[in-house]
């Protein structure tokens, strides 16, 4: 367990540090909500229609645009090979770089989303909904994300692969976060269908993630 | 890569891989720290921990040092010995015993190579294992630096240590040399 605590603080640490990254995925998430009034115009309706797509696109891209140096940062200066060494699973080494990248880069994000909820016309209620279902949303991102992070070690300068692998497998989260919020805002499905899906997903990349990017970095070492 | 290749290496024992330049003195450590896996053949450890692997008993000194320039020198040191785990030491002791004593609050970035190398070797000293797999260990160390880690070598194979070191210049510690190259 100290091993895993050490890890994920390590990983905190360096991220919000200077040149640290954690505020990249923030910045950009920011850019691009605040940007999306000005190119739609002033049409207050459409805008809160559009609302919880924007939040959720952003998140995602966001959220990609740091993952790939989750491992390459460790590869490269060879910390990766002590850890590939340790007495601790790599399977819960990953799970661990994993949680601590969520909890530095997307956190914010989730944090964030009330502020930009306003510029986008929703509601103390829709706004709400769209952070529940991010927080429920982005940890399946990043453990998912995490398998083509592993990967792109393998294959040197491998970021625009993570995007092309990564994206596909995101798309069922970014269906049901949407259709969630947008349940939770005009209805008519219920909330609580899209939601157990979002969480199922979840689940789900929390048990896959860690085994593949593991495999991966086994065998990808060089 | 290389084939036909059978040594071993007693307690207290160095053993010194030798070799022109591309004969595979990185891939044998590598693959006896478990970081590559081999084609053909297999690689042990009598009477270490029954349940723990061969890597698991081993510190793998590479010819990259494993540091954050993010992280203080301390936080670097700190890392790894909660990360590995097992007996460990004191991180300060092991700065001091390594020169690093006065830049402990120092982020890793601001240090020289030699001095990144000195961090590293902290590293072997914080955390006990009783297989060390060295890499060209002396490259980027000054005088001072070499003389330092030889009695690091030295203690660790009094304590019954194994060293297996890839090397171009010579250890200064007794050792049996392995020869690789000429293609086989």
């Amino acid at each position: 367990m100290t091993a895993l605590a050490a890890l994920i603080r390590r990983d905190i640490k360096i991220a919000l540090r200077v040149g640290g990254g954690a505020l990249i995925g923030v910045l950009f998430f920011l850019t691009v909500t605040v940007l999306m009034p000005f190119a739609i115009g002033p049409d207050l309706p459409l805008l809160a229609r559009l609302g919880p797509a924007i939040l959720w696109l952003g998140a995602l891209l966001a959220s990609l645009l740091t993952l790939d140096r989750l491992f390459t940062a460790d590869h490269e200066d060879g910390s990766l090979d002590v850890i590939v060494m340790g007495r601790t699973p790599l399977e819960l080494a990953c799970a661990a770089k994993a949680l601590a990248h969520w909890l530095a880069a997307g956190v914010p994000l989730i944090a964030a989303t009330p502020v930009l909820g306003l510029l986008l016309n929703l509601d103390a209620a829709a706004t709400s909904a769209v952070a529940l279902t991010m927080l429920v949303g982005t940890p399946a991102l990043t453990f998912t994300g995490m398998i083509g992070a592993a990967l792109a070690v393998t294959l040197h300068r491998g970021g625009l692969l993570l995007a092309v692998l990564v994206l596909p497998l995101s798309i069922p989260v970014l269906i049901f976060g949407v259709a969630a919020s947008q349940a939770a805002i005009t209805g008519p499905l219920s909330f609580g269908t899209p939601f157990s899906i979002l969480c199922a997903l979840s689940l789900v990349s929390f048990v896959v993630g860690p085994f593949a990017a593991a495999a991966s970095l086994r065998h990808g070492l060089d | 890569m290389f084939s036909g290749l059978d040594f071993e290496a007693a307690c207290g024992e160095a053993l010194a891989v030798v070799g022109p330049n591309g004969s595979g003195k990185t891939s044998l450590l590598r693959l006896i720290a478990g970081l590559l896996v081999p084609a053909g053949g297999s690689i042990g450890l009598e009477g270490g921990e029954a349940e723990l692997t061969l890597p698991e008993q081993s510190h793998y000194l590479g010819h990259r040092d494993a540091l954050k320039p993010a992280l203080s020198v301390a936080e670097n040191l700190s890392f790894w010995r909660d990360f590995l785990g097992g007996a460990t030491g004191n991180v300060s002791e092991c700065l001091t015993a390594v020169g690093l004593g006065h830049a402990t609050y120092l982020p890793a970035a601001f240090l020289s190579a030699g001095q990144r190398r000195r961090l590293s070797i902290a590293r072997l000293l914080v955390v006990r294992r009783p297989v060390w797999l060295l890499d060209e260990p002396t490259s980027a160390l000054d005088t001072a630096g070499q003389k330092l880690f030889v009695g690091v070598m030295r203690e660790h194979l009094a304590s019954g240590g194994i060293i297996v070191a890839a090397t171009h210049t010579p250890l200064g510690i007794e050792a049996r040399e392995l020869r690789m190259g000429g293609g086989k």
